[in-house]
């Protein structure tokens, strides 16, 4: 089964939650954001309450959940934001 | 123009950048620290922007205005870092031909900022450490990004 490496990036809550700003997760095929969720609320459970109220970014633009991953992607579970 | 800064925002300095003799209304959004949060004192707020994007949209924001709307200028500038009690925390300001336009384009900015900018703020009480994260209520559903 092929996998690809794709790069998280923390803020807020959740940058909180995973104690680091940064995450290299692998993941295996399809490599959607819903499956990138569930690969790292398995790692970090205390992030199952953002499950609803997480918004995806894909390389600095908000996406579907379904949207495909690719190998390098920036990608981000941005908890609701408090701007302003 | 848009911006994201540590230092504190020069409302005056806005208002010199916006001005531009096409101009007839100048509207100028001025968000502060609160010294509450309902019941709540507050002493001091922590901004923590996801800066790149937070930029990215800034600017779509700043297109989308133009879009919409026959302005000459639009500047938005949001401050991070950590803040007190009366501080300038977002800046929005829109110049046009008539202040309609202005009124509009101005509230279009602070409401999209608030909706959508990867802007986040932890609110201290007098003597707390830890802080809470807070959250801005949504005026509408479905934004882009979240779930279905």
């Amino acid at each position: 089964m092929p996998s690809r490496i794709i790069h998280i990036v923390a803020f807020g809550p959740v940058r909180d939650i995973v104690g680091i700003s940064d995450i290299a997760l692998e993941l295996e095929e399809p490599c959607t954001g819903a499956v990138a969720f569930e690969a790292l609320a398995a790692r970090y459970p205390d992030l199952e309450p953002w499950r609803e109220s997480v918004r995806l970014a894909v390389n600095r633009a908000y996406a579907p959940f379904d949207q495909t991953l690719n190998a390098g992607d920036e990608v981000s579970f941005l908890p609701p934001v408090s701007g302003g | 123009m848009v911006a994201i800064q540590q230092y504190a925002i020069d409302v005056k300095a806005v208002l010199r950048d916006i001005r531009t003799d096409a101009a007839g209304g100048i509207d100028l959004f001025v968000g502060t620290v609160r010294n509450h949060s309902g019941d709540r004192p507050v002493v001091r707020l922590e901004y923590t922007a996801y800066q790149p994007m937070a930029l990215e949209i800034m600017k779509q924001i700043e297109s989308e205005i133009r879009s919409r709307w026959p302005v000459h200028k639009v500047v938005i500038v949001h401050r991070v870092g950590t803040l007190a009690v009366g501080d300038v925390a977002v800046v929005t300001a829109v110049a046009a031909s008539h202040r309609s336009e202005a009124f509009e384009a101005c509230r279009f900015a602070i409401e999209r900022v608030k909706a959508d900018v990867p802007i986040w703020k932890k609110e201290f009480g007098p003597g707390e450490t830890e802080g809470e994260w807070k959250a801005n209520i949504p005026l509408s559903a479905g934004t882009s990004g979240a779930r279905e």
